[in-house]
């Protein structure tokens, strides 16, 4: 059983709670880039790239490598190893959205059967 | 009586989520096109979502727009597309427009026998990549549960 961490949970939310950081996630999803090519590409200055990038990386989302003057930023470990977490949670999201649905639908037919 | 819900990666490009839903096609339908009936049930209570707005034109050619809160998150989701092709009450298809590259096509459809419904919603991205791409970075289902989940595994592997 894996022992349940509530500030990495933290570190996760936090990371992810970012509208930037979810952008810069998605660009490291294509392929590895440099922290200029990111702070460029969100129209960032440097510092504050290296701060999101700095969350992002204390979640485990994101690793970097510094070769030379440049620092490479590429996709943490979990990369698609958790593919099957993910879609048992899009399981669960769709099995709460069918509930819903089907309580609304009910109440729908009982309307329709008032109406008649 | 509750039918399972299953979720498969269908393939390298496509997902598909499916359900029998305890009434008729037309009635299934209009929760999927009305958005006061939309907005009911597509963001679950149980998730903790609640919906900002929601627009939907459901016509052939049409477009929609829903906008999601958390209060983990400091903004707002926001999804947007258009409708591709409306066929009541068969058949609804959409596009995926709210990322930067092009987005999955969303085909739903409803097939009644004996006064139920089964609801099939396939997805299918542009490319294998694009596919694997929303499921690293949790954008297509990014919801704090699966964050969570997504945790667990991240602890796991650490």
């Amino acid at each position: 059983m894996v022992q349940y961490s509530t500030s990495r949970l933290d570190a996760s939310f936090a990371a992810l709670s970012d509208a930037t950081r979810r952008g810069v996630l998605e660009r490291l999803g294509r392929s590895d880039a440099s922290i200029t090519e990111l702070a460029d590409k969100f129209h960032m200055t440097l510092t504050g790239m290296k701060k999101h990038v700095g969350v992002l990386e204390q979640a485990g989302l994101v690793t970097t490598e510094k070769v030379g003057r440049v620092r490479t930023c590429r996709l943490g470990r979990l990369r698609l190893e958790d593919e099957a977490a993910w879609i048992e949670g899009h399981r669960r999201l769709w099995d709460a959205r069918f509930d819903d649905l089907d309580a609304v639908v009910q109440e729908l037919k009982q309307k329709e059967k008032a109406d008649d | 009586m509750t039918s399972q819900t299953t979720v498969e990666r269908t393939s390298d490009r496509e997902m598909i989520a499916t359900r029998v839903v305890n009434g008729p096609a037309h009635l299934v339908f209009d929760a999927w096109t009305k958005p006061e009936l939309m907005m009911r049930w597509w963001a679950p209570k149980s998730f903790g979502i609640t919906f900002l707005s929601c627009e939907i034109d459901a016509r052939t050619g049409g477009s929609y727009r829903l906008e999601f809160g958390h209060p983990d998150f400091d903004q707002p989701m926001v999804f947007f597309g258009r409708y591709t092709n409306v066929s009541p009450p068969h058949l609804l298809v959409w596009t995926n427009d709210e990322g930067e590259d092009e987005g999955a096509i969303t085909t739903v459809t409803f097939e009644e026998t004996d006064g139920r419904t089964r609801v099939t919603v396939h997805d299918l991205y542009p490319s294998k990549e694009s596919l694997d791409q929303a499921i690293a970075s949790g954008s297509t289902g990014a919801w704090p549960e699966q964050f969570q989940s997504l945790d667990d595994l991240l602890v796991e592997l650490a």
